[in-house]
């Protein structure tokens, strides 16, 4: 039975990078179309004048379509297919996150565990968490344009794990067995997805704002190429802000929870274990990020560098210290 | 905020050496490696505290400083709380057609019946609502999102408590540990610990009096394919004596579930051999007797160990050397070890005759052996001789020098035992400083105006916008909507 389970979880996980990798051509093709798209006028940040009576000004997520609006006005044709392109992508990354999804309870299965004991169960974890959150927020706040950059994060971190880190089911050592470490790695998971896409977002913030700059200093610019299709550098900042306000008060519980965990297996809350030490770093730089976005000089892009440091504490921890680490928490076979 | 920030920053980078660098509080035997490897660097670094991070002046100099303008940040935003709190909406802007979040329309309903849909609808959103009204223009203001602030206050507030509930716990509690061979006891006092740090207002004639023999030890290991070896559990059978005179009871002590008693908390962290040896000196008596306690070196639990004979005539005797649960040997003659079960265990010792060196009035580990006086036993061809012993097995030392007798094998278990009073307080901080973060993430504090004015051809003007005090909103959405619900729904009516 465990045998199968495995052999499930694997046949799941390999099919799910390849969807995962479908899905980034479809949202390249999709981006691609738009190359010839040439725009005449700045569309950023919809115009706030209420030159209609009865207008009432567009939402942000309007705003995004509007911006595509007006640039349908070139090529109407390649727009429409454009936008099935990105229909596709969002369809097969849905299809994959299901995928991940058997892969990751096949393999709880095949353990009779929760699966996150070795590097390759925490990666393919990982990446559950972080499509799922993508697609929460492609529900919410319509983000598709995060979409390639998504899953050109996904097909990378499945790959190396299927390639590079893969191990066969192993038990867990005692220490593990805890429900705080379920509490704990879950919380984790999920926070950790809401950093990545947050991380993913400021990049691109970071890119557009740059660009933006650009056009607003040479107005001559044709206004070209898939950033274009994104919307505003303004709307990219709040999503960005809004995945890292929920990501944030999560790893605050998750470290508390691994505290109570700690507490449980080795008798202190707080070692400060390597792994320990990178939790609390992390937790401070995005403390730092929130802080940076309420003080003037630091907002927007500073803030955003911030929160990409904080995300690079974040990865270090996860790779760094599981390879290089000691401590307690190198239980993580690689 | 900006003092607040890079405070934030300083502490995040001061935190990182002491992951890099090993730590004495997590890792004493990874520091006297670090020392060996480094001699050039060690001084320096014991001067600046590197083995010692977390409790160096440096690291403690950036929290303390964190704390004070933590709490000076807290007390005056209290202040301007309380009053922001008690005040009414804030007066609508005259020109509400600067904010982005805006929207207008004309109405045939008359000034006073839009008033009033206007202020129900804001009042049943919960907004606290004030309405200014003039000739031929009112205007309602309205406000919410109140407890953001509040949030945000309770936050930093607790972070205050967690961490001065983190420094009362460990200054009114100990830590210790103590290794226990199974059919022994430990009884809680303090010669009984191996290692005992008390936080500074802790007295040692506090130590809870309970006591308990650990009288079994079970480990279960996968014993095949893929990650053969590694322990599934393990546990030890206690027999507890909660206060001297009270009856014993049994109580499994497993990894993830301590024994408490008393607020004393005793958990299991690791475990090990202690092969029984006997020692005989040259003369037959027996100059030792006992369970030795080995440490594990790896996963595999090959164990080190010293014995030491004291007693022996007419030299002192010595042994060092490693434990192997399940031995087998490599094609150059090296034992190594299969499998952490015993299951064909073997001691190889090089065993020494001479001084100890235990008069010298420097404490020894009783995990070392000083060697600087003692002469190893040799085989003929003048090299340290390898005693290699079975369960069962004696071996003599030749020139009457004595023999060792390995009798058999006992689980140990490496215990830690702590107390931390109080340790609820940090707990529940936590807890308050995830609600206040909640609070001060999600609710937006925002702001909305609704200008009715009767215009002279006989319409209504109505103009609404909003305003959001912290970025991060979308009020744009919420005037979208707020339109929807106030406008006309006859379509005559849209211009
Ligand atoms: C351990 C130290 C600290 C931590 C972990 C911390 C954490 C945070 C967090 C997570 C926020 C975000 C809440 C939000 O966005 O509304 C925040 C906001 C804030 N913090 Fe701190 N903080 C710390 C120290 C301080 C200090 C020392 C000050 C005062 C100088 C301060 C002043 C503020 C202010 C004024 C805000 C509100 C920002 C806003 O309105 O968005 N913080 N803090």
């Amino acid at each position: 039975m465990t045998q199968t389970f495995a052999q499930v979880s694997n046949q799941a996980i390999y099919s799910a990078t390849i969807v995962y990798a479908l899905a980034m051509v479809a949202h390249v093709v999709e981006w691609a179309m738009g190359r010839q798209v040439t725009v005449e006028t700045t569309t950023t940040n919809t115009a706030t004048e209420p030159a209609m009576v009865g207008a009432s000004v567009a939402s942000v997520d309007s705003a995004a379509t509007t911006t595509l609006a007006t640039q349908q006005t070139g090529t109407h044709h390649d727009d429409e297919r454009s936008d099935r392109f990105g229909r596709i992508g969002l369809s097969l990354t849905v299809l994959g996150m299901l995928l991940n999804l058997v892969g990751v309870i096949g393999r709880g299965l095949a353990a009779h565990r929760v699966p996150w004991g070795s590097m390759y169960e925490f990666s393919i974890t990982g990446c559950l968490a972080v499509s799922a959150v993508y697609l929460f927020l492609v529900r919410r706040y319509h983000v598709r344009w995060l979409g390639l950059l998504v899953t050109a994060f996904l097909v990378t971190v499945l790959g190396i794990a299927v390639v590079l880190l893969y191990r066969p089911v192993e038990p867990l050592v005692p220490a593990l067995h805890s429900y705080w470490l379920a509490i704990h790695v879950s919380a984790a998971a999920v926070a950790g997805g809401a950093y990545t896409v947050g991380a993913l977002a400021s990049v691109l913030y970071l890119v557009r704002h740059r660009a933006e700059t650009k056009a607003r200093a040479n107005p001559g610019l044709p206004q070209t190429g898939f950033l274009w299709r994104t919307p505003p550098a303004e709307s990219i900042d709040r999503v960005a802000y809004r995945v890292h306000a929920f990501a944030f008060p999560l790893w605050t519980f998750a470290v508390m929870a691994g505290a109570i965990w700690a507490q449980y297996a080795w008798g202190r809350f707080w070692g400060w274990d390597p792994k320990e030490v990178w939790a609390f770093i992390t937790w401070v730089a995005y403390a730092a990020y929130l802080h940076a976005r309420a003080t003037a000089g630091w907002r927007g892009r500073a803030a955003a560098y911030v929160a990409l440091v904080g995300y690079a504490t974040f990865l270090f921890n996860f790779v760094g210290i599981n390879l290089f680490g000691s401590g307690l928490h190198s239980y993580a076979g690689v | 905020m900006r003092t607040a920030l890079i405070l934030l920053f300083l502490l995040a980078i001061a935190a990182i050496p002491g992951s890099l660098i090993p730590q004495q509080r997590v890792d004493p035997s990874a520091v006297s490696l670090w020392r060996q490897s480094h001699p050039r660097l060690a001084p320096f670094f014991d001067r600046i505290g590197m083995f010692h991070v977390y409790s160096s002046v440096w690291f403690s100099a950036i929290y303390l400083l964190l704390m004070m303008s933590l709490v000076g940040c807290i007390i005056p935003r209290t202040r301007v709380y309380a009053k922001a709190f008690r005040a009414r909406p804030p007066a609508a802007p005259r020109n509400l057609r600067r904010f982005s979040a805006y929207a207008t329309w004309t109405s045939s309903l008359p000034p006073a019946v839009e008033l009033q849909r206007a202020r129900e609808l804001l009042t049943r959103q919960r907004r606290r609502v004030e309405i200014v009204e003039t000739d031929d223009t009112s205007v309602v203001s309205a406000e919410k999102g109140y407890l953001r602030e509040a949030g945000n206050l309770l936050f930093h507030c607790s972070v205050v408590v967690v961490l001065v509930g983190v420094a009362a716990t460990s200054l009114l509690g100990f830590k210790g540990t103590s290794a226990v061979v199974a059919g022994d006891g430990f009884s809680n006092t303090l010669p009984q610990y191996d290692q005992f740090t008390p936080g500074a207002w802790f007295k040692s004639n506090d130590l809870a009096p309970f006591s308990f023999a650990v009288t079994a030890f079970h480990v279960a290991y996968k014993r095949k394919g893929e990650g053969a070896g590694i322990p599934l559990n393990f546990d030890a059978d206690l027999a507890v004596t909660d206060h001297p005179g009270a009856r014993p009871h049994a109580y499994d002590l497993r990894v993830n579930h301590p024994l408490t008693v008393d607020g004393t908390s005793v958990f299991l962290v690791g475990h090990g051999y202690a092969p029984s040896i006997t020692v005989r000196d040259g003369t037959g008596n027996v100059a030792f007797s006992g369970a030795v306690i080995f440490l594990p070196q790896d996963s595999s639990l090959v164990s080190f160990g010293v014995i030491k004979a004291p007693d022996a005539q007419p030299a002192q005797l010595g042994f060092e050397g490693y434990f192997f649960p399940t031995a087998a040997i490599t094609p150059n003659g090296q034992p190594y070890s299969t499998f952490p079960a015993p299951n064909n265990p073997v001691l190889s010792l090089i065993g020494y005759h001479g001084n100890l060196g235990l008069n010298t009035g420097i404490p020894q580990s009783v995990y070392a052996l000083d060697k600087s006086r003692l002469t190893a036993v040799t085989s003929p061809d003048g090299r340290p001789r390898p005693l290699l012993l079975k369960v069962g097995q004696t071996i003599t030392l030749g020139d009457h020098m004595g023999s060792i007798t390995f009798d058999g094998l006992k689980p140990w278990v490496q215990l830690q035992i702590s107390q931390e009073p109080g340790k609820i307080i940090p707990l529940i901080g936590v807890l308050l400083a995830i609600t206040g973060l909640l609070l001060s993430l999600l609710i937006r504090p925002r702001r909305t105006w609704v200008r009715i004015r009767q215009h002279h051809d006989g319409k209504t003007h109505i103009e609404i916008a909003a305003l959001d005090r912290v970025a991060g909103g979308d009020p744009r959405t919420h005037i979208d909507r707020l339109a929807a619900a106030l406008r006309p729904t006859t379509p005559e009516e849209h211009p």
